[in-house]
Parts: structure tokens; sequence; C-alpha cells
């Protein structure tokens, strides 16, 4: 969508607001008062963690806005959609965040595979400076702001808003140890928010719309909409912007139109990689934060990868511990040397030669490698699917032992 | 000392003597540009990589001493970095490199039968480079484009809803390219 469209749809409208007076406090009030929670996996409410960022006369004058696009969760495809199809709605959003913090500087990180979205972005971005909406003084409010896109060389853990810091400062992403926290001590030692993609794109409607109209969005207990995927062997997958508080049904058989012929559900990864299996029974649970997290999963990313009958789960968990072994960033001891011998260990499955053993330090690794054992949270995502796998599908790694192979191959 | 132990330290002598290759007008004019985005020149030590790798197709030890040099980076900082992404080639690639993913939704989506059609048609496997020169096959973490799995990029091309018999065609393209 280029400005002209963008901006024939109310397209910053919200800009109009702030020029006629709304002040950043203001808009902290409202992002406050909408209830939204960060779409970037966590779920941390945006306006308590904006609020973080030291105001005033003795505040550092330079603060800085970071849009995390780094997109690389296994199995998520949202922020990719937002930013080919509607770069302005991002834009947007950057200026009335930036516009809270007041910082005059914003880089968004960027995936350096998402060459398309690169390239709309910087078109975008030219086209919101020539109308004024970015640069010195906009639309005489006062506040500058200028947006640079960084564009990544492909590593996980810069989801990671720490380790998104070093590598945006040029040195290895590893992350940094918390606190200071971002929001006071980030990029080059200033405040710094790092938000999401979608949660950044949120903003434009909350503030033209209002607090009221966004909250009359939702089906359930959180506020808004979310963007919502299925991946896997269903008949038709996609993403879809859907309210919160769906059932997961709906989303799975009304939008992904259920499995493909022959097959049946097994089981799903309700928003991402790092995210425990939820089963068929969990179908009619609501696709919420609080409603997810009640059944032991998270909602995350929201997007769904799906597990039909006639894939194998011990193959699928071992394909995901494989991508975080991988993508480790090598700093802590537990996440570097733990997720590769996981991975081995799922090689030995694969190969017919898992045993008994085998499976107890799989179950073991649940615990060594899970919250509060390592430096940051990519190995304790690991371990979402590793302990709910080994927990959901037990007779599938039994058989693997028991027939010393793949019982899906034969 | 073990023999090997012995080699390794002559590798480090080796690559120590080796000298920085002068950054052409190009690289250096993007580089340029670069710095005035950031209020750390240290910043552009991975955009320098990839703008190196751009006009050079990978990053050698003369390239990355090259930048090192320009942008005052302690040669071992930069390689720490170079050697942290995933997207810096240290050693030569094919003319066109194939960014395949074999994460979790492609691998459901079958992507192992389509890494074997690229295996049969090119006699590669991960980290190895076609005989002519033209591809070079790397596994790459999820690519975020599920519903249309499998897919993978070829150079700045993203190809989706993979088969085997698409892999024929592909390949065919970039080569009469």
């Amino acid at each position: 969508m280029d400005i002209a469209a963008y901006e024939a749809s109310d397209g910053y409208q919200s800009l109009q607001a702030i020029a006629k007076g709304l002040s950043p406090d203001d808009v902290l009030q409202q992002v406050k008062d909408s209830g939204l929670k960060g779409r970037g996996g966590a779920g941390f409410p945006t306006g308590l963690k904006w609020s973080f960022v030291p105001r005033g006369g003795d505040a550092p004058k330079q603060k800085y806005l970071v849009v995390n696009a780094d997109e690389m969760e296994p199995g998520t495809f949202k922020d990719r959609l937002l930013m080919e199809g509607d770069p302005h709605l991002l834009i947007e959003g950057m200026i009335i965040a930036a516009y809270t913090i007041q910082a005059s500087k914003a880089y968004i990180f960027l995936r350096g595979e998402y060459i398309v979205s690169g390239q709309r972005l910087n078109r975008a971005i030219s086209e919101a400076a020539a109308r004024g909406y970015l640069g010195k003084n906009i639309l005489g409010t006062g506040f500058d702001l200028d947006i640079v896109v960084h564009t990544s060389a492909g590593r996980y853990i810069c989801g990671e808003e720490t380790a998104l810091l070093n590598a945006l400062e040029g040195k290895r992403a590893t992350p940094r140890a918390k606190p200071p926290f971002p929001q006071v001590s980030g990029l080059w030692g200033k405040p710094t928010i790092v938000n999401n993609v979608e949660t950044i794109c949120n903003l434009p409607g909350i503030i033209t719309y209002g607090v009221d109209w966004y909250h009359g969005l939702t089906k359930g207990s959180d506020h808004g909409t979310k963007l919502f995927g299925v991946s896997g062997k269903v008949k038709t997958p996609g993403c879809w912007e859907l309210p919160l508080g769906l059932p997961i049904r709906e989303l799975f058989e009304g939008y992904a139109g259920g499995m493909q012929d022959g097959l049946e559900l097994r089981g799903f990864l309700p928003g991402g990689g790092s995210t425990d299996f939820m089963l068929p029974e969990h179908l009619d649970v609501l696709l919420d934060y609080d409603a997810i997290a009640k059944v032991g999963s998270r909602l995350a990313t929201g997007t769904m990868i799906i597990l039909d009958n006639k894939t194998c789960p011990v193959g699928m968990v071992g394909n995901l511990m494989k991508f975080f072994a991988h993508e480790s960033c090598g700093f802590c001891t537990p996440c570097r040397d733990g997720l590769p011998w996981v991975d081995e260990i799922f090689n030995e499955f694969e190969s017919g030669r898992g045993s008994e053993k085998d499976l107890q330090i799989l179950h073991d690794h649940v615990d060594y490698l899970g919250p509060g054992r390592t430096f940051c949270a990519l190995a304790p995502g690991a371990t979402a699917p590793l302990g709910s796998g080994l927990k959901h599908f037990k007779e599938d790694f039994d058989q693997h032992i028991k027939q010393k192979c793949c019982p899906y191959k034969h | 000392m073990s023999s090997s132990d012995v080699k390794m330290s002559n590798n480090v002598i080796a690559s120590t003597a080796t000298r920085p290759r002068k950054l052409s007008a190009e690289e250096i004019a993007e580089i340029e540009h670069e710095m005035t985005l950031y209020p750390d020149k240290r910043a552009v030590g991975l955009e320098a990589l990839k703008i190196v790798q751009k006009y050079q197709g990978w990053v050698s030890d003369e390239s990355l001493l090259g930048i090192s040099r320009y942008l005052d980076i302690p040669a071992s900082d930069l390689e720490g970095v170079a050697t942290f992404f995933n997207l810096v080639y240290r050693q030569p690639v094919g003319k066109n490199v194939m960014l395949f993913c074999d994460s979790v939704s492609c691998w459901i989506m079958g992507c192992e039968n389509i890494k074997q059609a690229i295996k049969d048609k090119l006699n590669i496997d991960y980290g190895e480079t076609s005989k002519d020169g033209e591809f070079t096959l790397i596994p790459v973490p999820c690519l975020g484009d599920c519903d249309r799995a499998p897919v993978m990029m070829v150079g700045p091309d993203l190809h989706r809803n993979l088969t085997p018999a698409a892999i024929d065609k592909i390949i065919l393209d970039y080569q009469n390219k």
C-alpha cells in the first residue's frame, strides 16, 4: 500500500491528533489504558514497558526506539506480512511510539533475508519524510524523528532484545545481563524501547479511533486483534487478523479449513517453536494470553504449527532441537553444550539407536535447560516443545526404541 | 604437543601474515554512507562485511583486514562478528546461494524431498558448491513464509510451495541467467 492509499484509509490521522496537542503523557496513558500486550512472544504490557523510560528535564537527551523485525521464530510468518503489505502502518506506529518516549532516532532491526520488506519500508520512509511525517519538527510539534532500516545477517538470538542491541552496536549478538534494562540503559547506554513489529502496528488504531474502540475489538479478556497463522498439513494454511478471544477451533477449522483429507490432528504448537504442544482436546480453548497459559502453553507469536497423525512427533521435536542447537549464541554453557547434546540424541532416535537411557537424558535436559538455568530465554524456549513432546507423545518415543527405527518411515 | 597442534599454530601464523586488501571506491562510498546512520563507526562493521561480500562474493581474510583497518575495529572483534552471523560467508560461494529452509513447518511439508531433489540434480550437500560454481546450498532458519512451505531463497528471490519437479525448473532458470 503506498502513502496515498494509506492516507485515504485514515492513515497518519494519529499524527494530526498529536499535532493538535496530544502530549507524550497523554499517548502513554492511552496505550496503558488500551491494555496492549507485546506481540513478539512475551506478551508484556506495552504501556508499562514504555513507562520505565526516564522522562522530564533530567532524562538523557538521546533516547532510541528499536523495532524488532528479526522474525525468525520457527513457524512464524506475521511480521513479514505487515511489512510487505502495509509498511506505512509500521512507520506511523513508530512515530507514535518514538514521540511518547521522545526518541529522535529509531532503527528497524530487519532480518537480512526479508529483502522485499526492506525495499518497501525504505520507500515508505521516503514517502513519509516527503509529507513531513519524519525529519525535523514533525507537523509543527517540535518533535524530530529519523528512521533507519538496519538489515541483520541471520541469527535467531537477535530476537532477544539485549542481543539485538549488541548486534545493532556492531558486536556479537550475545544477550546482556539485566538489569540494567534497555528502557534505562539500552542502545549505546541510552534509554531504549524495543518493540515487535506487530505491537507497533497496533498503535495507529488506538490513537486514531480511541481506547474504547480498541476495547470493542476483542472477544475475550485481552484487548485488540492479533495476527494468527496456521501452517502444516491443513487445507488452507495462512495468516489472518482476528479478534483475540476466539476459540482455536474457529481459526483451525473456519479459517485454515481443518486437516487435509485423510489426516487427523495430533497436536499443535499454538505460537511458534518455543511453545508447549497442545492437543485436539484443547480446540475450544480461547485464543488469548491467559486462556492458553491456563492449559500450560503460550499464545506467544500466535502462529500455530499443526502436527498431523502421519508426521512423526519425535522427528518434529528433533527438527526444533536442531534449530535451537544451531541458533544458540554459545555464550552460556547449558545452552551451548546442552542443546547439541539433545540434538544428537534425537539423531540417535531417528536412526533407530535411541535407548531408555537417552530418553532419561532428554527428560533431564528439560530441567537443565529450563527457566532460570540459562542466561536468556532461548534454551527455556526449546524445553517447551521438548518437555511437552516427551509427555504427550511418549508412545512414539517408546516405539522408536522398541522398533529400532522411526515407525513413520517403515 | 601433538601434530595437529603444530598444524593449527602454523595456520594462525599464516593468517596473521595476510595483508589487508585495499577497499574499492564503491565499497568505501557505501561504507561511508552507512557511517552517517550510526553514532559509532563500530556499528558499521557488519554492514561493511555485507557490502564487501556484495562486491567480492565472500569475505576473504584480506578483505576482513581491509575493513578492520578502515573502520579501526580490531580484526579479532570483526572476525567474531563475521563468524557469528549466518549470512556472512568466510569461504567462497557459488554465483547463486540457495538458502534452504529446513525449519519445522517446511520439514512437516516435506522439505527433505526437496533437498534430495537438489542433491540429485547438483550433487551438493549443505555447505557445498556445485562443480560449475553456480550454486551453493546453505540451510537457513525459518524463512517466515510457513503457509507456503516448503520455501527457499536463491540469491534475493524467494521460491514458495516447492516441489521436486519445480527444483529442476528453478535450477535451469538460474543456469540460463
